[in-house]
């Protein structure tokens, strides 16, 4: 990846300085490097979204869907039974007094949700209710519904086997927990299994965790103030970022992660509204998200159609069991690691099952969707790819005229709140990727900060380029993490069963009682 | 019975003239201790980045360590030359309530703070510590100007 950012470096450099001429040669320069690229990383893109043979239905995503079954399962439906408990922690009703001014359940929730809320909450819903049809969003909810076990998972295993040092700072994440854990067990290949993990989120966070966000961000930008290039959203979003991560301007995150938080309330406030004063509507659109489900009611595909695209939405964005959430969960001051488990199956539930589901419902409320009065199913576009929409939008433009029907200044907060959610994003990942590649170079000054530039330089060929084949392979190095991880979860997840039993137990007899605040 | 008066320190003058106060008050009674505390403002539902909850624990025990040896340890070693028993407490919280609790936590039977340093917008918005300390607090509070 790095070998390819100088040649990308090199020849933006180069047709800049130099006549049209070399410039158009340049160009053919990009776009060679582009094809040596695609055709380098195809092979791995293709292996990791292969769909299972006669469908177009993804094997990765059976893979983190079947494995969120298991663990449910396994731990006896972990997310409904101790959701009440999980709701007292955030409160911090069980927070020992004596230990205030460390990071709270609450915060550590917080920091990984601004890591997920962002893009996939509102162009990817938009992509899934646009292809699939309402009946997607069921599937979303289900696929949201179980992917909370596979979170308690990862983030009770990632405060267990956390480093701390004797500086007080911690480090921790599927690459300690994959290594601690199997030398516990007593399995081989942990050692290589974490590294193999650790390079795939390096390569996570450069991608969909850095240049999509750019690239999106800018996307967004010029569809408001006129197309202009992106290398000069890149410079600034790199500037600000590098301010951030390499200078330490604190203010600037503190703001963002204050900003975001709001613009998420802001976010389901406006669904909410819409949603109330169309409340007639409600009962209708779930009408048609039950019959979709099952019938997908003319969608391509038809219900397997609308599955595929509700269990793809809710996967890529709540990033159940892709490993990036034990990361940030891992930083919480508690005597029991599970607690934070039981704190992170919060997150798919605000995230996909509310946060996306508000998205979806709104959709299907405002009637962007063309529906055929004769048969009552969905007409498809021209291609026959998607249903037809209003105005023919699709992706965030759809889920912005949606809001638009019922507030028609929303689509400008919307572009806000895009822009934000990518730049939360971004400095989130840059801490997953920076944690991956200190356990693969170690922890100091140097080794952080050559990261740390690289990152930087990484947003200006995002947001400059619009990079097909290097996006689709950092997706793919996203998902990657999650075969790693899920293969090892499976082993783990006994460590897990044992946590759960004992403090089920202590919970039970009250020897874990609350405190009085 | 040992009478215990908390004074609560901001670090500002006004915390200066609460300490002056609570001697004067100690001097009038026959067995006094006194409890310095300082509350460092803090609250577990704000929004942090990954890399400052990492460092949290650390920038914990620095911030109770500045709190302790710049404004805390000071004030109590000034009591104990002045001749009176005294010791002192650092603690993250919400100000008012958190002096509140250590008071009641201590058996405090009173508490005496200075009067609201901060001043302008926020103040209008939210309140002093001080104001919320007075309408919540569960033993008298003195208030020096």
């Amino acid at each position: 990846m790095k070998h390819n950012s100088t040649f990308w470096m090199t020849s933006a450099v180069a047709a800049m300085a130099t006549s049209p001429l070399a410039a158009q040669e340049a160009m053919g320069i990009d776009e060679k490097v582009n094809q040596i690229f695609a055709n380098l990383t195809g092979p791995f893109v293709s292996l990791i979204f292969a769909p299972f043979p006669g469908t177009s239905f993804p094997w990765i995503v059976m893979w983190l869907v079947v494995a969120a079954s298991i663990f449910t399962l396994y731990f006896g439906f972990v997310q409904f039974r101790f959701f009440r408990h999980a709701i007292q922690l955030v409160k911090g009703d069980y927070s020992d007094p004596n230990d205030a001014g460390e990071v709270s359940h609450f915060q550590a929730l917080a920091t990984a949700l601004s890591g997920t809320v962002g893009l996939g909450n509102i162009a990817g819903v938009a992509v899934a209710v646009g292809i699939g049809g309402p009946g997607a969003t069921f599937w979303m909810i289900l696929a949201g519904l179980l992917g909370m076990a596979s979170k308690f998972t990862e983030c009770t295993l990632g405060v267990k086997y956390r480093n701390e040092y004797e500086d007080g700072t911690v480090s921790g994440g599927p690459m300690y927990y994959i290594s601690k854990g199997f030398n516990e067990l007593g399995l081989p290949g942990g050692k290589i299994l974490a590294v193999v993990f650790s390079v795939f989120c390096i390569l996570g966070a450069l991608g969909g965790g850095n240049m999509f966000q750019a690239n999106q961000a800018h996307a967004q930008i010029s569809g408001i103030v006129g197309d202009y290039p992106g290398w000069i959203t890149g410079i600034i979003f790199a500037g600000v970022v590098f301010a951030v991560i390499v200078g330490g301007i604190k203010s600037i995150a503190n703001v963002t992660e204050k900003v975001v938080p709001f613009m998420g309330i802001l976010y389901v406030g406006a669904a909410l509204v819409i949603l109330l004063v169309n409340y007639d509507q409600i009962g209708w659109a779930f009408g048609q998200i039950f019959a979709g489900a099952f019938t997908g009611l003319g969608v391509a595909g038809g219900f397997v159609g609308a599955l595929i695209q509700g269990f793809k939405r809710a996967a890529f964005s709540n990033e159940a069991g892709v490993g990036s959430a034990a990361i940030a969960h891992s930083a919480v001051k508690t005597k029991e690691p599970i607690t934070e488990g039981f704190v992170s199956l919060l997150e798919p539930l605000i995230d996909t099952v509310v946060i996306c589901t508000m998205t979806a419902l709104v959709i299907v409320i405002s009637q962007q969707l063309i529906i055929d009065p004769a048969t009552g199913n969905y007409l498809l576009n021209d291609a026959g790819t998607a249903i037809a929409t209003v105005d023919g939008n699709s992706g965030v433009s759809l889920t912005s005229a949606a809001f638009a029907s019922g507030i028609s200044w929303f689509p400008y907060v919307l572009a806000i709140a895009v822009v934000l959610f990518a730049f939360s994003t971004m400095i989130s990942w840059s801490y997953y990727g920076l944690k991956a590649w200190t356990y693969l170079f170690g922890e100091g000054k140097g080794s952080e900060l050559t990261f740390k530039v690289i990152f930087c330089i990484f947003i200006v060929i995002g947001a400059a380029a619009s990079l097909g084949p290097v996006i689709d392979f950092s997706d793919a190095a996203i998902f990657a993490m999650a075969v790693v991880n899920i293969f090892c979860l499976y082993f783990l997840m006994k460590l897990v069963k044992k946590e759960l039993a004992s403090y089920a137990a202590r919970l039970e007899s009250g020897e874990i009682k609350k405190f009085t605040h | 019975m040992t009478v215990k008066i908390v004074i609560g320190l901001d670090g500002t003058d006004t915390g200066e003239r609460a300490l002056e106060f609570a001697k004067d008050l100690a001097s009038k009674i026959d067995a006094c201790e006194l409890i310095v505390i300082y509350i460092i403002e803090w609250s577990p539902f704000t929004f942090q980045t990954a890399e400052e909850n990492a460092q949290r624990h650390k920038r914990r025990e620095e911030e109770i360590e500045l709190a302790t040896t710049r404004i805390v340890d000071p004030a109590v070693a000034a009591l104990k030359k002045a001749g009176f028993k005294a010791s002192g407490l650092v603690r993250h919280g919400d100000v008012a309530e958190t002096l509140n609790a250590l008071t009641v936590e201590h058996g405090g039977s009173q508490i005496i703070v200075g009067r609201a340093s901060s001043d302008g917008f926020a103040k209008r918005i939210f309140g002093s510590s001080t104001q919320s300390l007075v309408m919540h607090a569960d033993v008298p509070v003195t208030v020096v100007g």
